[in-house]
């Protein structure tokens, strides 16, 4: 079947004082129709660049490169700015994480909300103020219909992330790409959340490209999982694959620093992952991770493939699978 | 225990380093500041450069043109309506624009942050009457109590920059206001409290190191206002009085051979515009070099 | 029994007065409603709840920065009342949450971690150099760090750079309000190994503020839970992430997310949103959104009732109150 987005090749270039930074190194996946694909990484490892790359929302001075960009037949890197302004909001939305600051306060919940569908399917006003307040009560806002009239200012941060999922639904995209939009909420906000979006996508049918650090949240929302290390995907699988049988070390070590209830012992040491991630400008040398990586050798020096270590799992490494599986991080 | 940074290596430069390489690249400032610094140095150096007493009157040598009108070189810029050397005028009038532009930055800067930094700082009531006392002075037109002021005491060059000094303080309250509550808030000063410091001390060390950028580009700009104010003033017979050479002055006096002699007012109208200008243009260095990060 | 006592808070409450707008005039806001809390020396308590649940607020008053409407705090054993700021800064000191806005920009590494000594009047400089020093391998920063600015180090340096302030005049408690969680993955876990070593090392007392709950449950020997001011559960952390008692606690834990791809998204049995602080719900201000509420809870307030070795403070734990109603 024709994925719903295939991404080849992605690259994402700016050029700083000193050179060319090269945050987004030639990314490539394939996102059926209804998967939740992670990204998951540190900061400044690309991932929110590669969001904005997929959504053409980069900054002016930035330049996007690829072999192809295919979302639902159409490559969207030949795209004019007016063509790609028609698709996003419509076909693919876009959640960030900081309610506060994307929600325009001078404007009322229900203008925001129905602006993108009245330009985007020229519906009438009431119509949209109906779909508008239809999915205010699907992301679990009580009397959405008077919440219409309120401004951005008279809700918490919670209602206000719950407005912007709405937002992003208003109409039917077939992809949602959501950077951390749980990350400035309390955990309990989080967890509801988390799963009103799991049950608004089983029941529009929408793919979900997800941007976080929290391994948490990853582990129970993802179908497929990219790790993301400077620049590049070190690791693609499913969730079970990566959490339960990962292979490059840089996603061993992640999987090592965090304490996990019940299987860490608690005040115990947990594990690190020593060292910076190298600087982008100009590119990097050889595997990006090898200045970190306890299983260096000289073989590193020159950027290994992502190659596959069995069914949809890939991972890129020099050494071979066993080695890696057996690889254990020292105590730091 | 395990130094695990140990190849963290710091390349990035210091924040003076990347300061002084930003000021290298940076066209406005060093312009403004070369333009600012020559001004001054010939100022301070009138003495030994002007060809004449700037107060030596010779009334059989009024009106004679500059060099580049037809004049002499024993006058390079002519002479006014009562004989006197203009060159040595204008350069001695540059140690009165910079006095002014500089004590009254002085007093209405010392006014202004006081209030400013204790408003941001404390808050509460503080602010409540801090700002009530802006909000007064705003109110006040500047130009005529200053007038008003002049007229009763008699214009001098003290009474001016007093007048202007306690007048023009506005500005820097406002900003030096909102930068402190900015800082206020950060980390390390709830930090400085928790370990005892005084509030002077954190006043001193912790909120002026950081807020000194803002109140560097606000001298300049108070600065350059004063010495057009100091101008206006003297161009309306209320501030610096003869035979003080002022540039006001100067262009007041002049004014009246308008359409005989325009040098007489064109030449100490370039004065005020290069050094306004070269003023303007360091303040706004200042602010991108000190802060790249808030211009916009 | 006492000596053992690092910090202990009796009945500390904390009132703001909020001004309701220009002619609105003021009204009360209760930060933080009878604390009563004990740390024991060497003991890490976890500090868990939701924003503005009153974390924030206890910090301050525990490092002197906000006095306490009623109630005391004690070190040792020793009032607050009736000292000054600089005798609280020598038993207590802060680790913050933002690496970032926590060190003064224009200072180099030397200068932050000696302003303790300097404002204490501790030694000279030349015991200050030998001090830094002694501190940057302490906390595993390379000594050629001392003279670099914050803006060239990374966030888990700079988080290094905050814990040797905090630990240079050798405080007795340490308050770590949220200390890691502005950190990226990789570096957090070596900033909570730091600090566990640094107890172990030094023997020092930690009330740790945090969200994640998960790492709390890593560090943590005894956690409170609070809620609107109050605490509201606390107990040895084995015990309360085992089996919380009080529902909140138990919806609070329920949505910790393990990274076990074999389970979904938790259905958190947590009604409606955190109420407005100026204008509480009645009786136990958590009724409203509490799966188990009863009439009870919206008319009577409930008071700590004691479960050793902990407390819960909720009707359905109150042994009098439920005979009552049976």
């Amino acid at each position: 079947m024709e994925p719903l987005l295939s991404v080849k090749n992605l690259r994402v270039e700016i050029p700083v004082g000193t050179g060319m930074l090269k945050p987004v190194r030639g990314i490539s996946f394939d996102l059926q129709k209804g998967e939740t694909l992670c990204i998951v990484g540190e900061s400044g490892c690309g991932k929110s660049l590669t969001s904005l790359a997929l959504m053409g929302l980069l900054p002016k001075v930035a330049r996007r490169s690829g072999d192809h960009l295919r979302f639902a037949g159409q490559d969207l890197l030949g795209l004019k700015e007016r063509q790609m302004a028609k698709l996003r909001g419509q076909d693919m939305s876009m959640i960030f994480q900081e309610p506060m600051t994307s929600l325009n306060p001078a404007y009322t919940i229900g203008d925001q909300l129905t602006e993108g569908m009245i330009r985007h399917q020229r519906v009438s006003r009431a119509e949209a103020r109906d779909r508008a307040a239809f999915l205010l009560e699907k992301v679990g806002i009580t009397a959405a219909a008077s919440r219409l009239t309120q401004y951005p200012h008279q809700l918490s941060g919670g209602l206000r992330q719950r407005v912007m999922i709405a937002m992003s639904l208003m109409c039917g995209p077939d992809l949602i790409i959501a950077d951390e939009p749980t990350t400035a909420l309390d955990v309990t906000i989080q967890a509801k959340i988390l799963r009103m979006m799991k049950n608004l996508q089983a029941e529009f049918g929408m793919a979900m490209i997800f941007i976080t650090h929290d391994l948490g949240v990853v582990a129970r929302i993802a179908d497929k999982i990219a790790v993301m290390y400077a620049g590049a995907f070190v690791e693609t699988g499913t969730a079970q694959q990566i959490f339960d049988a990962p292979t490059h070390p840089y996603t061993k070590g992640l999987l090592s620093c965090i304490p996990v209830p019940g299987k860490t012992e608690r005040g115990a040491r947990l594990g690190a992952v020593p060292g910076v991630v190298p600087s982008l400008i100009n590119g990097v040398e050889g595997c990006g991770f090898a200045s970190r990586c306890p299983m260096r050798q000289a073989a590193c020096g020159s950027e290994p493939d992502l190659t596959d270590r069995g069914a949809e799992h890939s991972c890129r490494c020099v050494h071979d699978t066993d080695t890696l599986r057996n690889m254990e991080w020292e105590a730091a | 225990m395990t130094i695990i940074d140990s190849n963290e290596i710091t390349t990035a430069p210091s924040p003076a380093q990347q300061m002084r390489r930003r000021a290298l690249r940076h066209w406005g400032f060093l312009i403004g500041g070369g333009v600012l610094g020559l001004i001054i140095l010939m100022a301070v150096l009138a003495p030994f450069f002007a060809p004449h007493d700037p107060y030596a009157q010779d009334l059989s040598q009024r009106f004679l043109r500059p060099v580049f009108l037809g004049g002499s070189w024993e006058h390079p810029l002519g002479t006014d309506h009562l004989g006197r050397d203009y060159l040595s005028r204008l350069l001695f009038g540059a140690q009165i624009s910079l006095t002014i532009g500089f004590v009254t930055a002085l007093i209405s800067g010392v006014i202004g942050t006081t209030l400013g930094v204790a408003a941001g700082y404390f808050g509460g009531r503080v602010d409540t009457i801090v700002m009530f006392i802006i909000t007064v002075r705003l109110s006040m037109p500047v130009v005529l109590v200053a007038l008003a002021v002049v007229a009763l005491f008699g214009g001098s060059l003290t009474t001016v920059v007093l007048v202007l000094g306690f007048l023009l303080w506005d500005q820097f309250a406002v900003v030096m206001r909102t930068s402190t509550q900015q800082i206020r808030n950060q980390d390390y000063v709830t930090s400085a409290q928790a370990l005892g410091c005084t509030t002077t001390r954190i006043i001193l060390t912790e909120v002026m190191p950081n807020i000194l950028n803002n109140l560097i580009v606000i001298i300049t700009l108070e600065m350059a206002h004063a010495i057009i104010l100091e101008a206006a003033l003297s161009f309306l017979g209320l501030g610096v009085q003869p035979p003080l050479p002022s540039w006001g002055l100067m262009i007041a006096e002049g004014k009246d051979m308008l359409f005989f002699e325009p040098f007489l007012i064109t030449i100490p109208g370039i004065a005020l515009f290069v050094l306004i200008f070269a003023i303007n243009l360091l303040g706004d260095g200042v602010r991108d070099v000190t802060a790249p990060e808030n211009r916009n | 029994m006492s000596d053992d006592i690092a910090l202990e808070l009796s009945d500390v409450t904390k009132i703001y007065q909020i001004s309701q707008g220009m002619f609105g005039g003021t009204k009360p806001l209760r930060a933080l409603d009878k604390i009563s809390l004990q740390l024991r020396k060497g003991e890490v308590l976890g500090l868990v709840g939701e924003s503005g649940c009153g974390k924030s607020t206890l910090a301050k008053v525990l490092l002197g920065l906000e006095k306490p409407t009623t109630g005391n705090v004690r070190v040792y054993g020793q009032p607050f009342g009736t000292h000054d700021r600089r005798w609280i800064a020598r038993r207590i000191q802060p680790i913050f949450q933002d690496p970032y806005s926590s060190l003064n920009p224009r200072k180099s590494v030397r200068e932050i971690i000696t302003l303790p000594l300097k404002v204490h009047s501790v030694g000279d400089s030349s015991s200050w150099d030998k001090e830094v020093a002694k501190m940057l391998d302490l906390v595993g920063l390379p000594q050629r760090l001392i003279d670099a600015s914050p803006s060239q180090m990374s966030g888990g340096q700079r988080q290094r750079v905050a814990i040797a302030r905090a630990l240079i005049m050798r405080p007795e408690v340490v308050i770590c309000d949220e200390p890691t969680s502005a950190l990226d993955v990789s570096v957090q876990s070596q900033v909570l190994n730091l600090l566990i070593d640094l107890r172990d090392e030094l023997g020092l007392t930690y009330l740790f503020i945090s969200h994640n709950l998960a790492v709390v449950e890593h560090i943590a020997t005894r956690v409170a839970v609070m809620y609107l001011g109050r605490v509201i559960e606390q107990a040895p952390a084995a015990r309360i992430f085992d089996a919380p008692k009080h529902p909140y606690a138990s919806a609070l834990l329920d949505s910790i997310l393990t990274p076990d791809p074999a389970l979904g998204v938790p259905d958190v049995n947590l009604d409606g949103t955190f109420p407005n602080p100026v204008d509480p719900p009645s009786g136990c201000t958590f009724h409203p959104r509490c799966p188990s509420a009863t009439a009870l809870c919206s008319a009577k307030r409930p008071e700590p009732v004691e479960q050793a070795p902990g407390f819960v403070t909720c009707h359905l734990h109150d042994p009098e109150i439920q005979k009552e109603l049976t």
